[in-house]
């Protein structure tokens, strides 16, 4: 369980987190929306500890993340995380892209983090591209590719951060279908998106931010038929 | 060395494997100076990047002085200062000394630009695979910045070989100071300095190629 209790975050003199609360239980997804700029990214980056916070308290299953003791190459472990701009290592393989933290990270033998870089790529669809270079693939392939370098730690946790805002089109269908796959595998998930559909569909929560805030969440029917603040209708009228 | 050479005036046969050996020595120091002054230079270049004070305001000026003082003279100076200071060094590690501090003061410009050139969502999407600062810098920045500043450090490479032969005016007997005592005998500069000229590129042509080989394989 993650559970995130009033949170402040912020750059120099910028508020961008204002006092977040937050849990997210084991096997839900949680898919979060909000205009840019209103502090999305920013949570998913506090949760796993790559920014630091200046008030309040982020547990992941009990531990507090941002504690001193805490170590947090070890915790990220548990939290995958896939970013807009996937970030394949330009300079390794497909296979050796998923199979290089299993092995520096997780220790496993070559042969071990080899077998689970395969399981993960053929689970995201990439099993035929394992030689190619991350360059030879399109961006749908490459986030993919993200995907499985994520679950080839066995997180417990997937952050998604817009994961297909930066795709064509055309290449936004293969990235949400990997998505809505984990969801239904029961990968607690907690997702920034501007995909309503995916929203809609896929999650067991919706929650809109509005500047650093959690203006409203609820269930995607509440969210998306029937919200109870202003502010959320307004921002879903002029998206679509 | 000198004597080993017979005292003919034509150039000869062993001439030409006075130089050979000569080339040898070329290759020897800048070798060693290039490798170690590359482990300095990515070490100072780590320290500029993740700019402390101390690197700021001290390391940065002193590599401007070493890059900027030319060589020749820095050679001197070293050769000439170093006995009083209590080093008591031959003309190679005096030459290795300075080249190495040169060499790395060039790199370290050179590895700072590739550890900027991997850019922070590279490495944010490392570490939040869980590896430390540590394997993210082995695994992510060197190889990956590390080939983007590759061209820049072979130019490096290349440089510093051609500025070992300045290292003759300490009296080691590398291809350049062996032409000088070559010429000196024969009086045949043109010839001697065009056979020098040639080991110069024959050392220096197969690492282009090599080089240039290697980008292209990366490039793919
Ligand atoms: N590293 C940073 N330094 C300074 N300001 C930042 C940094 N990252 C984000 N911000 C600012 O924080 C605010 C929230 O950013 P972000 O979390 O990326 O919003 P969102 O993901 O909702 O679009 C923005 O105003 C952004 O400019
Ligand atoms: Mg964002």
């Amino acid at each position: 369980m993650i559970e995130i209790s009033d949170l402040y975050k912020s750059f120099g003199d910028l508020q961008v987190l204002k006092g977040i609360n937050l849990q997210v239980e084991k096997g839900e997804v949680l898919s979060v929306i909000g205009a840019s700029g209103s502090g999305k990214s920013t949570l998913l980056y506090c949760i796993n500890g790559l920014e630091p916070i200046q008030k309040g308290s982020i547990k992941v299953d009990g531990v507090e993340v941002h504690a001193k003791d805490t170590d947090l190459n070890k915790l990220r472990q548990k939290l995958g995380m896939v970013f807009q701009q996937w970030n394949s290592f330009p300079h390794l393989t497909v296979l050796e892209n998923v199979a290089l933290a299993p092995r520096i990270v997780r220790k496993l033998p070559k042969r071990d983090a080899r077998d689970v870089a395969l399981k993960q790529l053929e689970h995201v669809g990439l099993g035929d591209k394992i030689e190619s270079y991350p360059g030879a693939l399109s961006g749908g392939q490459q986030q993919r590719l993200a995907i499985a370098r994520a679950l080839a730690m066995e997180p417990e946790y997937m952050l998604f951060d817009e994961a297909t805002s930066a795709l064509d089109p055309e290449l936004v269908g293969e990235v949400l279908d990997t998505m809505r796959l984990l969801a239904e595998e029961g990968m607690t998930m907690i997702c920034v998106t501007h995909e309503m559909g995916f929203a809609r569909d896929v999650s067991d929560r919706v929650a809109f931010f509005h500047e650093g805030l959690i203006e409203e969440i609820g269930p995607p029917k509440q969210i998306f038929g029937d919200a109870r603040s202003e502010r959320t209708k307004k921002f879903l009228s002029k998206i679509r | 060395m000198e004597q080993t050479v017979q005292f003919f005036s034509g150039f000869n046969v062993n001439d030409f494997l006075f130089l050979g050996e000569a080339a040898g020595r070329t290759l020897l120091i800048s070798f060693v100076s290039i490798a170690l002054g590359t482990l300095l230079g990515g070490l100072f270049g780590w320290a500029l990047y993740e700019g402390k004070l101390f690197a700021t305001f001290a390391l940065a000026p002193v590599l401007d002085v070493f890059r900027s003082v030319p060589l020749i003279i820095q050679l001197v100076l070293f050769y000439n200062f170093a006995p009083i200071v209590g080093l008591r060094l031959d003309p190679f590690m005096s030459g290795v000394a300075v080249l190495t501090i040169y060499t790395a003061a060039l790199v370290a410009n050179v590895a700072r630009g590739g550890i900027e050139a991997v850019g922070q969502p590279m490495r944010r999407a490392a570490r939040s695979l869980g590896m430390t600062y540590w394997q993210d810098l082995r695994y992510v920045v060197l190889p990956i910045g590390g080939r983007a500043v590759f061209p820049s450090w072979v130019g490096v490479a290349l440089g510093v070989m051609k500025d070992s032969a300045l290292v003759s005016v300490l009296g080691y007997v590398e291809l350049l100071k062996a032409s000088q005592i070559l010429i000196t005998r024969t009086q045949e500069p043109f010839l001697i300095l065009a056979f020098a000229g040639a080991f110069y590129f024959a050392l220096s042509y197969p690492i282009s190629l090599y080089a240039d080989k290697l980008e292209r394989r990366w490039a793919q």
